[in-house]
């Protein structure tokens, strides 16, 4: 309540009528307050602070028409598989499947701080381009170059020569976070091309050869 | 003995610095937060280190909950209204202006076209509490979904097709609605995630 004090008490002396009352504006600012403690309860609820973060995914048409010289056939040893099982299992073979050997496909883990992590395999199979975006990154954080250089230098090395060409294949159990987590790695690992394929069944032989240690290969070919 | 007289103080706080404080926090909270969305499912999208920020406008978020159920939304109320109109005549449904006034109200909608009309009819309370249950059909018998992407990317085209999926979907449901969208030549969208640390 906004309440104006006269300076004047009641005993006070009075020198003259001339002289202007002294009046002191005092508001009491506690409804103010109140109010705004409200409003900012309600925007705490309501609202959300972080806006979501995403992750841009560009597919290969799946039209059937394109010709062959369009489609881009990668070379095998540039070709590196992942497939993503169930239970969190995480698999990968280098270039062609090799259907015989079991232990062509070897497994992986998500977690990056373990040994055969699928961080540092990628890091291992893409160490030209990883280091020299890691360099590109330290001159962009000393503010030699600007954002735009930055990302087209970085995007020719991610598609430079020597890059590897990673084929993410998911079985029907793995879980969405596995593939976002896969993608991930991608973009930490500096990886170019790679795409998301249908799984064949000749990957499922592959995983289900390697999990009985190559007993299912042994009994179809007796 | 003279009595001990205590001092009568005033006990009225200057609450102008106060004021000033939560005007201050409010200014903070209009000028930087968006609005929840009302979603029909509750969903953990998984993190990444991504940095992109979605975009505010023109997204077609599709939202897919840890059962496979697909639910759709724009953020155009234009756009939703050329859209059921599309479906509807996709469909052979003619929907009254009432039913496409409640439509564009709508937030997150993922009802298969049949059960559409009942759904438009009932109270806002309890289209929250039902469209849980339904959800947009995808499988290859009947496509909705395709029909409401097509129809979607028909009424704007500068559409940005995001998706929303928690962390436990089957990827048999998330490779259902990517080729449902390569059918439709759409091949670049965005995966909502939420953003981790890295921890390099």
């Amino acid at each position: 309540m906004a309440e104006i004090q006269s300076n004047e008490g009641g005993g006070g002396k009075k020198k003259g009528g001339s002289k202007q009352k002294k009046m002191s504006v005092h508001v009491d600012f506690t409804p103010m307050v109140d109010m705004n403690m409200l409003l900012i309860t309600f925007f705490m609820l309501c609202t959300s602070l972080s806006k979501p973060q995403t992750m841009e995914l560009s597919m290969p048409s799946n039209d059937k028409n394109v010709n062959k010289d369009q489609q881009s056939e990668v070379k095998a040893s540039k070709a590196l598989t992942i497939l993503l099982d169930k239970d969190n299992k995480l698999y990968y073979f280098a270039g062609q499947p090799d259907y015989k050997n079991y232990n062509s496909l070897k497994t992986l883990s998500y977690d990056a701080k373990n040994q055969n992590s699928i961080r540092s395999l990628l890091i291992l199979r893409n160490q030209d381009a990883y280091s020299k975006i890691q360099l590109l990154k330290k001159e962009k954080i000393d503010l030699k170059i600007s954002q735009d250089t930055f990302s087209a230098r970085a995007s020719r090395i991610k598609n430079g020569k020597n890059t590897p060409v990673v084929i993410i294949k998911a079985t029907d159990g793995a879980t969405y976070e596995n593939l976002v987590d896969v993608l991930d790695e991608m973009q930490i690992c500096n990886i170019g091309k790679y795409v998301i394929d249908t799984i064949s069944a000749g990957d499922k032989l592959l995983m289900r050869n390697k999990e009985s240690n190559g007993a299912v290969a042994q009994g179809q070919a007796n | 003995m003279s009595k001990v007289k205590v001092a009568r103080k005033s006990t009225t706080i200057d609450m102008t610095a106060m004021s000033d404080v939560t005007v201050l926090l409010l200014t903070f909270f209009m000028l930087t937060s968006t609005f929840v969305q009302k979603e029909p499912v509750q969903v953990a999208t998984p993190a990444s280190v991504s940095e992109i920020k979605i975009p505010e406008s023109n997204i077609l978020q599709i939202l897919i909950d840890p059962k496979g159920k697909v639910f759709l939304s724009l953020d155009k109320q234009d756009d939703m209204v050329d859209v059921l109109e599309t479906v509807g005549e996709e469909y052979g449904v003619k929907f009254t202006a009432e039913e496409v006034t409640k439509f564009k109200k709508l937030q997150t909608f993922g009802v298969p076209v049949a059960d559409m009309k009942a759904f438009l009819a009932l109270e806002t309370a309890k289209q929250d509490a039902l469209l849980m249950n339904y959800g947009v059909p995808t499988d290859s018998v009947d496509n909705q979904f395709k029909v409401w992407v097509k129809s979607a990317r028909a009424a704007n085209p500068d559409l940005r097709i995001a998706i929303k999926a928690d962390r436990e979907t089957p990827y048999k449901v998330i490779k259902s609605v990517m080729s449902s969208l390569q059918d439709l030549r759409e091949n670049r969208y965005n995966l909502i995630t939420a953003l981790k640390k890295n921890s390099n």
